[in-house]
């Protein structure tokens, strides 16, 4: 080689790199329109779980007890209710989908009440779509054993059934808490890994790649010029994130922007060198897209903890999110935004970001070679 | 000899099995253009590439600029084939990024890109973006990428193909300056006619060597055993084919109205008497060329009965027109890619369509296959008119490009069960022509490799073998027989040639002159029209009136034809 690391050399490619982002439409709205389009679809998902689910309320009994329990219903934040007095006249709402589910408050419910053994009501549900109906069978259930206990009174009856908030589509506006923050790792990861392992394959299906290494051109300069574009990339788009999160889905940010900076800069490192890694292996696009797929994207979305809890999972399972990248940056980003600076969990995440990005920077280097061998 | 820019010795390179470069040598003087010429597959690419300090060589001494190849990449300028230009920048964002990466000091910018620009003509043209120049345009782009910083050694591989004739000649012109500043220059190509414009030339076959130094030491010995044979009364196929079968003759080839034909060494020179071919026959030296030296090299050409042709069924006389083009139209958006094309070419012909890359050939071309569909006009194939019965037209034709109608990853037999199935062969019929194309392609014992591993030899007959097992009426031919070797390529044309006489009518989409003096008709296509058509001999006499020149080859009347339309365009544009 003639001479060694140029930094003149550097900015030209850079600079290239960036003139290219700039006409690429496909770059420019992977980097900002896709950040948007998850947060909106966030955003909008968890909009729909607060909304109230529609039931049909079938009051069979006249008694002062099963219309007081039907009010409870009628005021629940949960529900939005058609009321009914007797099921056949309800039965096709549940067909055709305008309710969710079928109450029944039975003939004799108020006698039962006054006997002191109250008959159960019945929910009938649409199977169908299992998660609404699972929504909608418990917080059916929650209402009725929260008027039960109202009514009853302490000590009057057992304890009334406690419920469990572990239904991903959590009521309020926790599910937006800790989905935003976890598009901001999906955005980082489809920057850092996807789009670096294409532009670089796309180098080699060019012919490019050939005529720059006839140059005097070094492979780190080469290496170094794909980083820094789609690092200060993917910094950008992590800031468009935030700003959108805050500002326009009232997520809390009770960190500072300098630990978020921090911790996305240490998950852009394993995501950039496993994109480097990639393309440099396969030098094909197709290819380099679908391990991209396979290796970074959907285990940023299954296994990391960001849809769904890695406590929960199966320990092979478990086992294997100890692999993934994103799995270090989830509980950082989520302390960030919900609890703060919290360094003690901070450091030691992003100590293993950086441990993984060098792994995979030292594998492409190893793998990229000044030659069409 | 001054000290060579680059040299090489017993130069060994394998690839997974394959033996791409056996023990070659080469020297590139400085000062000079060496000329490294070969067809597809023969190692040029590689030698190059190891030259450039790309790929390692497995054996052999290279020496490049004094050192071992890749230590002085500051003085190699070195174009791929595909030109390593950045498709989304601009002429000048290309030019500032080689500048940049060679070390050119900043205040040589202005004036070297002033230079480079002038002298490739794109000055007009620096804001555009290299993927919207033509092919010749970035073909030139890329000579001046390699040139920002004045280098000793030059690498062009293969600059010339798919270019058009005149951005061709204009390249040798620029190359031809720049040898005068000292560059060495290794120029590598398929095109045995450049061959003739190199000061010293390498023939590259099969990984080995086949004649080193000035293309005229080549020449040299078949100079005077070449002729043109004219009036003969026979059909010129005919006559072709009965010369092809004498002894004395080792190569012949058809040139509009004429037979060039190659005499055996040793052999008196036949007489019009000898030929035996009608009062009129006159026969008349004819110049020599590289081409004719490299086949006596490999040891001749194919006789000149084609078996495929004699096996083949009798084409039905018809009084219709086999393929017809009426007003064919083809718009995409507000580009119009082909305007008004209209020909009728009559059973037992060959029709070329000429012209230079995005011309609107490939376009004419698919709208006749049925592939696209006209804006306007109408078309016909054996009789089926392209819009009411597209399927039956495709069913009556047999397609074959060089490049891209096989299945790589398909054996050669599996190729061919594919084909029969494809073109609805019933299973004793299938069986049958595959046995006989076995046969006539000696295919016998590759059957079981993959056809993408096949050397390109015998994947040009793999692929004119699946087109034509269903003895089709019609074939269409994309740029049958570019880049492979000429005894390959004669072997081909000597089968189309024998389909011909039985009545198949043939349509060739070609920017190889080689190509067009078999047509019996061609017209040549220009920025999406026909702007001149008739046999190859008549467009050759306008082409001389036109030039002035005199025998102007088929590649001269391309130029000079292209040229009138555009001084015709640039009259109609002042007016």
């Amino acid at each position: 080689m003639s001479a060694n690391f140029d930094r003149r050399r550097l900015i030209a490619l850079s600079a290239k790199e960036f003139a290219q982002i700039m006409r690429d439409p496909s770059t420019f709205l992977i980097a900002f329109l896709l950040p948007l389009i998850l947060l909106f679809l966030f955003g909008y998902a968890v909009s729909l779980d607060s909304s109230r689910t529609r039931i049909a309320l079938v009051v069979e009994d006249s008694s002062a007890q099963a219309l007081d329990l039907a009010s409870a219903y009628a005021h629940s934040d949960y529900f939005e209710v058609i009321p009914a007095r007797s099921v056949a006249q309800v039965r096709d709402t549940l067909i055709d989908g305008t309710a969710r589910a079928i109450i029944v408050i039975p003939q004799g419910f108020g006698e039962g009440m006054v006997a002191g053994t109250p008959p159960p009501i019945q929910i009938v549900t649409d199977g169908s779509q299992p998660n609404t109906a699972n929504f909608a069978a418990a917080y059916g259930e929650g209402v009725r054993a929260a008027w039960m206990a109202a009514e009853t009174g302490q000590g009057r009856a057992a304890p009334p059934i406690t419920l469990s908030p572990r239904y991903w589509y959590n009521p309020g506006l926790q599910s937006r808490y800790f989905l935003v923050p976890g598009s901001i790792a999906i955005v980082m990861t489809m920057i850092g890994t996807l789009l670096t392992a294409l532009v670089v394959a796309r180098e080699w299906e060019r012919g490019t790649m050939e005529a720059m290494m006839a140059t005097p051109m070094r492979m780190a300069e080469f290496i170094a010029s794909k980083v820094v574009p789609y690092f200060l990339l993917g910094i950008g788009s992590m800031a468009l994130c935030t700003l959108i999160a805050v500002f326009v889905f009232g997520v809390p940010f009770r960190g500072s922007p300098f630990a978020l900076a921090a911790i996305a800069a240490a998950f852009l490192m394993p995501a950039l060198g496993l994109g480097l890694f990639i393309s440099a292996a396969t030098k094909n696009q197709f290819v380099a897209s679908q391990i991209a797929l396979l290796t970074a994207f959907l285990p940023t979305f299954l296994l990391s903890g960001f849809l769904y809890e890695i406590a929960s999972m199966p320990w092979p399972i478990q086992a294997l999110t100890y692999i993934v990248p994103a799995r270090y940056l989830i509980p950082p980003l989520q302390t960030v935004f919900l609890a703060g600076d919290l360094w003690g969990l901070i450091l030691p995440n992003i100590a293993i970001m950086l441990g993984f990005g060098a792994l995979f920077f030292f594998l492409s280097f190893r793998v990229t070679k000044r030659s069409l061998d | 000899m001054s000290a060579a820019v680059a040299s090489a010795k017993g130069v060994v390179k394998r690839f997974e099995g394959v033996t791409a470069l056996d023990g070659v040598a080469i020297d590139v003087a400085p000062g000079r253009i060496t000329g490294l010429v070969g067809p597809d597959g023969a190692g040029k690419t590689t030698l190059i590439r190891i030259l450039a300090g790309l790929m390692e060589a497995d054996e052999g001494e290279i020496a490049v600029l004094g050192g071992p190849p890749g230590a002085a990449l500051d003085d190699l300028g070195y174009m791929p084939q595909r030109f390593g230009l950045y498709e989304d920048l601009t002429v000048a964002e290309n030019l500032t990024l080689y500048a940049e990466l060679r070390g050119l000091p900043r205040d040589e910018r202005q004036p070297v890109f002033e230079r480079l620009l002038d002298f490739t003509d794109l000055k007009r043209f620096q804001a555009r973006l290299a993927g919207k120049l033509s092919g010749g345009m970035k073909q030139k782009l890329g000579l001046a990428c390699a040139l920002v910083k004045t280098p000793k050694l030059l690498l062009l591989d293969e600059p010339g193909v798919g270019v058009d004739p005149i951005s061709r000649h204009e390249l040798w012109a620029m190359v031809g300056e720049l040898t005068a500043e000292g560059i060495g220059v290794l120029w590598s190509t398929a095109y045995l006619d450049e061959a003739e414009k190199c000061d010293t030339v390498y023939l590259l076959s099969e990984g080995t060597l086949l004649f080193e130094g000035p293309p005229g030491d080549l020449t040299g010995p078949v100079a005077d055993r070449v002729i043109r044979v004219t009036g003969f009364e026979a059909r010129r196929r005919q006559f072709l084919t009965e010369a092809l079968d004498r002894e004395d003759v080792i190569d012949g080839t058809i040139q509009g109205r004429s037979v060039r034909l190659l005499i055996r060494d040793g052999r008196e020179t036949p007489d019009a008497a000898t030929l035996d071919a009608g009062p009129d026959t006159q026969v008349e030296p004819a110049g020599p060329r590289f081409e004719d030296g490299f086949i006596e090299r490999l040891g001749g050409g194919p006789r000149g009965t084609s078996a495929l042709a004699e096996r083949y069924r009798e084409i039905p006389p018809s009084d219709t027109p086999m393929i017809e083009a009426n007003g064919l139209t083809r718009r995409f958006g507000d580009f119009t890619a082909a305007r008004d094309m209209n020909f009728s070419i009559p059973r037992g012909q060959i029709f070329g369509l000429l012209g230079p890359n995005g011309a609107g050939k490939s376009t004419t071309f698919k709208m006749l296959c049925g592939l696209l569909t006209p804006s306007e006009g109408t078309g016909a194939v054996a009789g089926n008119d392209l819009r009411r019965a597209a399927a039956d037209a495709r069913a009556s034709l047999g397609y074959m490009a060089q490049k891209f109608s096989l299945y790589g990853d398909l054996s050669v037999r599996q190729n061919l069960d594919f084909f029969a199935g494809a073109y609805d062969l019933g299973r004793s019929e299938a069986a049958q022509a595959i046995e006989a194309m076995t046969e006539i392609f000696d295919l016998g014992e590759r059957m079981n490799v993959n056809a993408g591993t096949l050397p390109l030899g015998f994947k040009q007959r793999l692929a004119l073998a699946c087109a034509v097992m269903h003895e089709p009426p019609v074939l269409f031919l994309d740029e049958p027989t570019s880049g492979v070797d000429p005894v390959t390529r004669r072997e081909f044309w000597t089968h189309i040639n024998g389909l011909v006489e039985k009545g198949v009518t043939v349509l060739v989409t070609t920017h190889f002159m080689d190509e067009a003096e078999y047509c019996d008709e061609v017209t040549l296509i220009y920025r999406a029209e026909q702007i001149a058509s008739g046999t190859p001999d008549a467009l050759k006499a306008r082409a001389a009136e036109l030039s002035g020149a005199a025998d102007p080859t088929m590649e001269d009347a391309f130029i000079a034809l292209i040229e009138d339309s555009d001084r015709a365009r640039e009259l109609e544009a002042a007016a």
